[in-house]
């Protein structure tokens, strides 16, 4: 494997525990809600029953005269619109004017106690008129009679519409000796993390304001927070506690942020806001339910001639990040392919139901399963191996796709042989007896968006600061948000082995606006490569000023000497030398502590059309999964009792946090093909609890063997990409797949229930189709 | 009305005596009277097991369980498990075998398995999955943290 050979590294690459893991497992980890201030209020929101509507009128009068009752908030007070896209703010703090799903914030208390707060919302008497739901995407495609945004495309619900073609498809359908066709239906799944949203602000009289807030991104609630309640954001600042897990979930800057600190700001007290499990439902922003119809021609030799996509995408009552879904959509179905025909008409249309937005692996899943599944179908159509198909398109290193994505690092053919060989393909595919099968999935994401949402002011993506004093500690600050994935380790990795020092001399700071540097936080798979190098840049100055202070004590050059673990020496006399602390105290000695300041930021990438950079990324990860099935004759019950997990990341800097990451992708994927959905009867959600929305078990968690096989990126951290979200994709069409080689049936509605497996089995046999030697 | 008489229950090894009306929930009395926020609130429906204690021993749901019904019985918390120096067998394996990630789930898993290898020093792997299936973690797909399990157990003399 390629990671054996290059540069070794004493930290990196190896198996690194997380830093704040004691912390951890004793409960002492200090999240939003285990925060208390003194005379804090009880902040509560009074969400809409109805899925869109005409709000006449709110009557808080009663409330307001409720003992205990310190304040009572509606939509005007502060309606300046926001949204995480500069480009779509289409959110307000309170509903203003409508509401648009079952869920939608139409007032707020705060009070002195949960009972009081809970009182006061059932007194707020609102009159509203009901306006027409829009459960289905497609019905507002074209014009409505009273579309939910004033902001939709000419009369319509559509958010947004993507049209893009690179070279010539209908051409290259001309051409096709194989076409395959996939029109997949995908339900909405959500994160399901278990830490329920939480947050505190705090108003205090010196004019200032302090938020803590469970966010994966600090400094994008930073900004929100500072638009909306037109506070200059000097006087903000914004502090992320321990966070219980994200996975774009805490990715926006959500309404009840800004209107925790709006109660603060009404009351001068400190009010929480803590949501419950139908709160975090409601909320969603999860992975949008999708209607995809995918094409692909080939030649006769298995070469991909070209796509044909297009994609309805339920957004939800608002923007989110739909923008950037709308585009991931059909820009992330080329990698890990050369394809040199593209067409693609997507169109995110808002319905009144809960927002969707950014999951894990945004934009990137629900095409990839049809892709993939249509490419097995092309396998089978052709007689070539689907390992064979996919290895004969692959993208090589140091190439461009159609649409203009540069390509540096590559490990996808890699992916592909250890998959192969691991789970004994060979001898399984098409093998194994009915109702057992195995199937091949492959998939590819961005290492971190090359474009960062804000470009004003231009700042760097990411920033860490370092401060070292003669105690010998060093501090390290950056706003990039751990959210359980590991940066803060990582962070601590590099310092650590940049300064040869051991790891426990580092210590992360928690992100605190007031002293972090901005970091533009934890979302599109960007922390490893963008803190990362920020880090070592961080780290390298200071090892600069430790060696020529050591020089300067040795009497030798700075050139000759060499750092090694907690000491700096001579190269060619490793006896000459001095410890890290001598020579930290000589560095000291006119400046005080040393700092230090890394930054990172991306250069431009992408082609000159519309959209253009959209997908972007300073490099991709690659993968290639082979999943097993064994389903039940009788029930159409399947368990998955292995998944080959070859993944490139590049150079894995952490090896157990990798692990972690693939372990838990592939887990949420298999939750997403297997059974997870958010339910909806017309507009209401309706499992919106975690009995009835079920994630998988332990008892259903596959032995994953894990082959991390990437050569080193040339411009990642230690070589290193990306391993929080890529991992996830391939997972689903690699249980597709091994549905199809198991029963004969092909699934593309989501998830596959055990009731799909018995319909799609007997409709198979009805059309007198037999499978396997059944 | 008239309060009802203190509560009086033994936590973490100490007598406790406190104030608390009927309705009061065990996972409120233990996070907001008695600052043990140790204990997570994930669900406040029995589906998530980040609120886990011990009852008498026995892995419980504090946000299903009534707090006046702990009245003279043994509450065990996260804090309870915890050394008073450095981590139980099960916590530093939970550390070193990366079977936490955000954390939020973690207090509620150590419990449980705390619980477990007492009764069963030795479980083999579906004896540790049955033990911790009403444990809810979405960051981990529960493999490391059934080997975490599995290592502390052959701790376990």
């Amino acid at each position: 494997m390629a990671t054996d050979s290059g540069p070794r590294y004493r930290l990196l690459g190896g198996r690194i525990p997380y830093i704040e893991g004691p912390l951890k497992v004793t409960g002492r980890a200090e999240y939003t809600d285990d925060i208390r201030r003194p005379g804090m209020l009880v902040g509560r929101l009074l969400r809409s029953p109805w899925p869109h509507a005409r709000l006449r009128s709110i009557d808080t009068a009663a409330a307001q005269a409720l003992p205990g009752v310190f304040a009572v908030l509606t939509g005007e007070k502060y309606p300046t619109p926001f949204g995480v896209l500069p480009i779509t703010h289409d959110e307000t703090a309170i509903a203003v004017g409508k509401a648009r799903y079952i869920g939608d914030i139409l007032a707020a208390v705060a009070a002195t106690d949960e009972r009081t707060a809970e009182r006061a919302l059932s007194l707020i008497r609102v009159d509203a008129e009901p306006l027409p739901e829009y459960t289905d995407p497609r019905m507002g495609v074209t014009k409505v009679a009273e579309p939910i945004h004033t902001r939709g495309l000419l009369g319509t619900n559509i958010q947004k519409e993507v049209v893009q073609h690179f070279g010539n498809v209908d051409a290259a359908f001309a051409q096709a000796v194989h076409t395959a066709r996939v029109r997949g239906n995908f339900a909405g799944v959500t994160h399901a993390f278990t830490e329920p949203m939480a947050t505190i602000a705090e108003a205090t009289p010196d004019g200032r304001l302090t938020v803590w807030s469970a966010t994966q991104v600090p400094h994008y609630l930073h900004r929100a927070l500072s638009e909306v309640l037109g506070i200059p954001m000097h006087r903000i600042r914004v502090i992320k506690p321990e966070v219980g897990g994200g996975f774009g979930g805490k990715s926006d800057p959500l309404p009840h942020e800004i209107v925790c600190a709006a109660l603060s700001l009404e009351t001068g007290r400190p009010v929480k806001i803590l949501f419950d499990r139908e709160d975090v439902f409601y909320t969603n922003h999860g992975r949008h339910p999708t209607q995809n119809d995918v094409r692909i021609a080939i030649d006769g030799t298995g070469r991909i001639l070209g796509y044909d996509i297009e994609a309805i995408i339920d957004g939800g009552a608002w923007s989110s990040f739909g923008t950037v879904t709308t585009y991931y959509n059909g820009v992330l179905a080329m990698g890990p392919y050369r394809v040199p025909n593209f067409r693609y008409r997507g169109r995110r249309v808002y319905t009144t139901k809960p927002p969707s937005g950014a999951m894990r692996a945004h934009g990137g899943t629900n095409i990839r399963y049809s892709v993939e599944v249509a490419l097995d179908e092309l396998a089978e159509m052709s007689g070539i191996d689907p390992f064979d198909l996919r290895s004969r398109n692959a993208l090589p290193p140091n190439s461009k796709t159609v649409n203009e994505f540069r390509i540096t690092s590559t490990s996808f053919l890699k992916c592909l042989a250890a998959a192969r060989e691991k789970s004994g393909w060979d001898e399984k595919f098409r093998k194994l007896p009915y109702g057992r099968g195995v199937g091949l999935g492959c998939g590819f994401y961005i290492s971190g968006s090359n474009s960062p949402i804000h470009f004003t002011p231009k700042i760097p993506q990411s920033t860490v600061h370092l401060k070292v004093d003669m105690d010998g500690g060093i501090a390290v600050h950056s706003m990039q948000a751990d959210i359980g994935q590991g940066s803060n380790t990582l962070l601590a990795a590099i310092v650590a082995e940049v300064l040869g020092v051991d790891l426990e001399r580092v210590h992360v700071q928690r992100v605190d606006s007031d002293v972090s540097p901005i970091d533009i936080g934890s979302y599109s798979s960007r922390v490893t490569f963008m803190m990362g190098n920020a880090a070592r840049a961080a780290a390298e100055q200071l090892r600069e000023k430790l060696v020529r202070a050591a020089a300067s004590l040795l009497d030798r050059t700075p050139e000759s000497l060499e750092v090694v673990r907690e000491r700096i020496q001579e190269k060619d006399h490793p006896t000459t030398g001095v410890s890290f602390l001598e020579a930290l105290h000589r560095a000291m000695e006119k400046e005080g502590a040393l700092t230090a300041s890394g930054s990172f930021d991306t250069s431009p990438l992408g082609g000159s059309f519309k959209g253009a950079r959209a997908g972007t990324a300073p490099a991709y990860s690659f993968a290639a999964y082979v999943a097993e099935v064994e389903v039940d004759r009788d029930t159409g019950e399947y368990r998955v009792p292995k998944v080959w997990a070859a993944f490139d990341c590049g150079r894995p800097l952490n090896r157990l946090a990798v692990e972690g990451q693939v372990e838990g992708s592939i887990h949420m994927g298999l939750g997403q093909v297997m059974g997870e959905s958010m339910s909806y009867r017309g507009s209401r959600l309706f499992n919106p609890s975690l009995l009835e929305y079920k994630i998988p078990m332990p008892q259903q968690m596959p032995e994953v063997e894990i082959l991390l096989v990437g050569d080193d990126d040339p411009e990642g951290p230690f070589g290193a990409k990306e391993a929080g979200e890529g991992p996830l994709i391939a997972t689903l069409p690699a249980v597709g797949n091994a549905l199809y080689d198991a029963v004969g049936v092909r699934f593309t509605d989501l998830p596959i229930t055990p009731d799909k497996v018995l319909k799609g089995v007997d409709q198979r046999r009805k059309e007198g189709r037999l499978w396997k030697g059944e | 009305m008239p309060s009802p008489d203190p509560l009086r229950f033994r936590l973490n090894g100490h007598p406790v005596e406190v104030a608390c009306e009927a309705p009061r929930i065990l996972l409120d009395l233990l996070r907001e009277d008695l600052g043990l926020t140790g204990t997570k609130r994930g669900c406040d429906l029995g589906t998530c097991g980040c609120c886990t204690v011990l009852l008498d021993g026995r892995p419980t749901l504090s946000c299903l369980t009534l707090a006046r019904l702990v009245a003279a019985r043994e509450v065990t918390t996260i804090e309870g498990v915890t050394p008073a120096n450095g981590l139980s067998p099960v916590q530093r394996a939970f550390v070193e075998h990366g079977a936490t990630q955000c954390g939020f789930c973690t207090p509620g898993f150590v419990v449980t398995a705390t619980a477990l290898l007492r009764d069963t020093p030795h479980p083999d792997r579906p004896e540790i999955e049955r033990a911790i299936a009403g444990n809810l973690c979405r960051c981990t797909g529960y493999r490391k943290i059934v080997d975490a399990i599995a290592a502390a157990s052959r701790e376990v003399a």
